[in-house]
């Protein structure tokens, strides 16, 4: 009799990952007919990699650290050197490569920090509302009334100029964009019958809250938060070629672009390869993240 | 439709007064010595103690409110701590430029834009359809400063067809202010040679600045054309034997602009904020300059100022967007008046 059971709930178990499995394979054939997803994967897995191995394929991995070769200044692009060499004749090539670390590290530090503030504001502002829903929104409308660069330059113009400051400015002011985005699907959700149904029976508000309405708003994150990786590093770059974020001997592609400017149009290189990798990066992360929402949020497509 | 008005009016003080709030709080909240940092590193400390008092940063922070708040209602935003002159002042003697170089940059985006995602939608994935989207795709990843610096490489400095940057030659006179806008007053002078140099110089800078509007406003335009262009009523004009040109162009283009209208407000305000990039990148006059400037010499007061700016100007196009809407839409205008 036990055993006849147990298999039973062995059978459940495994239609269950059987179901999930095939949706899976679905998901994948969705995403993979589209040429464009596919190459936006293959950019930001590339992207990865690349953050991941830098240090071990780079050839002069001191270079990222503030080496100085005055003998080897400005050299064009060449077997020996990639993309050339800067003007302290340090390999722009391990700078670039040694530079996706950093920037995967600013694109996700910005994007957690700016989703761990926005999603649970939005929950309570579309699930609990009332006048504190209200006024976490009318501070969010006026967040999103400004650019996230001038507003991010602001914060750093009172901070002073560093990486770490740089950060945390676009973080302290990218959350809004997740309040706005989880407060219409919060209030969407919670008219829901399911909602409806646990409120019924009894179930608290945290808990529906956490168990129910979260969860459904997970893909809409996810789809923002890959755009927003892009979007982050960009501006986290932006901040850079002004001067405000990363300063040298960091390899930050924005502060490599903004130095590389001095030498421009003879040493053109020095600007030109950083720029061709924040924009690969960021259009992988728009392309995966387009993908995604064809996949994963259908209805939103825009 | 009045009410509607006065009510978004009154609507737009309160978001700015939030704004207001936000810009202060940043600035005088976030552990930071403004006085140290703008009195620079080899400054006494008698000497940041002098500035501190000088700028009333040693009052309570109440107080500092309430002065800043009132100066700002009689239209005076402080002065900067570098050059010791009225924020005001600046900001009246840039923003002319700033608001020239994004106008006509919203201009071209939305002239290349809509009728490229129009023509998308009709030929779709046929050629032109394939390139519209490379370009709305790169459009919003390429970084407009990088951007701006390969344009003034390859344009300006290898083929030297356009200037390098500023808004004039060194040799070409200024017209005599008129609106204060470069272009409008070099026009209504006819002063034409200095029309053409202002031209000249307006190019590079504004087709960076246009890029990334232009791919958002392709890209929402496309896939609006394509779902309306599928509607009954398109058919139905189509089958009561009405012409492809006066369809799409009359019929469809009307529905699908409502969205386009939105992205194109939304891109007003993101282009004021690429204006601190691109006038970084062609050292033009503006504001955004300006702000990135102070910003470097940790002078927060023009920031702050710049910030409002900037604030107003995005608040003022979102209610223009939405009485576009009314236009475009009747149903709208009813339920908003």
């Amino acid at each position: 009799m036990s055993a006849r059971v147990q298999s039973l709930a062995f059978r459940g178990w495994w239609e269950d990952r059987a179901t999930s499995a095939r949706e899976a394979r679905r998901y994948a054939r969705i995403f993979g007919r589209n040429a464009a997803s596919v190459a936006g994967l293959g950019l930001v897995v590339t992207f990865l990699a690349i953050a991941l191995v830098g240090p071990w394929i780079v050839p002069y991995p001191e270079d990222a650290t503030g080496a100085v070769h005055l003998d080897r200044k400005l050299q064009a692009p060449s077997r020996a050197h990639w993309f050339g060499t800067d003007e302290v004749g340090d390999d722009v090539y391990t700078r670039v490569v040694l530079g996706a670390r950093l920037s995967l590290q600013i694109g996700l530090v910005i994007t957690l920090v700016a989703a761990l503030i926005g999603v649970p504001l939005g929950v309570v502002a579309g699930y609990v509302g009332g006048p504190l829903g209200e006024i976490i929104m009318r501070v969010t409308d006026v967040f999103l009334a400004v650019p996230a660069l001038v507003l991010a330059v602001a914060v750093v113009s009172a901070l002073g100029p560093g990486i770490v400051n740089a950060i945390l400015a676009v973080a302290l002011v990218w959350w809004p964009g997740y309040v706005r985005l989880v407060q219409g699907k919060a209030l969407a959700i919670s008219q829901e019958s399911y909602v409806e149904a646990a409120r019924a029976v009894g179930v608290g508000r945290v808990r529906i809250a956490f168990v129910h309405l979260l969860p459904n708003c997970l893909s809409p994150i996810l789809v923002k938060a890959s755009m927003d990786m892009g979007t982050a590093i960009l501006t986290a770059a932006s901040l850079g070629f002004i001067g405000l974020g990363a300063q040298p001997p960091f390899p930050e592609w924005g502060a490599m672009i903004s130095h590389g400017r001095n030498y421009l149009p003879t040493w053109w290189w020095y600007s030109a390869f950083p720029g061709l990798a924040i924009y690969l990066t960021v259009l992988g992360f728009n392309l995966l993240g387009d993908g995604l929402r064809d996949v994963l949020d259908p209805k939103s497509r825009g | 439709m009045t009410r509607y008005i006065a009510g978004r009016v009154l609507v737009l003080g309160v978001l700015l007064f939030g704004l207001l709030c936000i810009t202060f709080v940043i600035s005088h909240v976030i552990p930071g010595d403004p006085a140290r940092l703008a009195a620079g590193p080899d400054a006494s400390d008698a000497m940041v103690r002098t500035l501190r008092a000088q700028y009333g940063l040693d009052r309570p922070l109440g107080a500092q409110f309430v002065v800043y708040t009132r100066g700002l209602l009689r239209g005076d935003f402080g002065l900067s701590l570098r050059s010791r002159n009225a924020v005001a002042e600046d900001l009246a003697r840039f923003f002319p430029n700033t608001l020239e170089l994004v106008t006509l940059s919203l201009l071209l985006a939305i002239v290349v834009g809509v009728p490229l995602g129009m023509l998308s939608a009709v030929y779709r994935d046929t050629w032109i359809d394939h390139w519209s989207r490379v370009m709305s795709v790169s459009g919003v990843a390429v970084p407009a400063f990088w951007l701006g610096l390969m344009l003034q490489l390859v344009i300006a400095l290898h083929l030297g067809w356009l200037p390098l940057g500023g808004r004039l030659n060194l040799t070409t006179a200024l017209p005599q202010p008129i609106t204060h806008l470069l272009l409008v007053d070099a026009t209504l002078r006819g002063e034409w040679a200095t029309l053409g140099d202002g031209l000249r110089h307006a190019v590079l800078p504004v087709v960076t600045l246009c890029f990334p509007a232009l791919a958002s406003i392709l890209r929402v335009n496309r896939a609006e054309m394509i779902e309306t262009l599928h509607q009954d009523y398109i058919l139905n004009a189509r089958a009561q034997g009405l012409g492809g040109v006066r369809v799409v162009a009359k019929y469809a283009l009307r529905n699908a602009m409502i969205p386009t209208l939105t992205m194109i407000g939304l891109r007003y305000g993101w282009m004021l904020g690429g204006t601190l990039l691109v006038e970084s990148v062609f050292d033009w006059p503006g504001i955004g300059l300006y702000a990135v400037n102070s910003a470097l010499s940790s002078d927060f007061v023009p920031v702050m100022g710049v910030t409002l700016v900037i604030g107003l100007n995005f608040m003022l196009a979102n209610l223009l967007v939405d009485l576009g809407y009314a236009w475009l839409d009747p149903r709208l205008r009813r339920t908003a008046a």
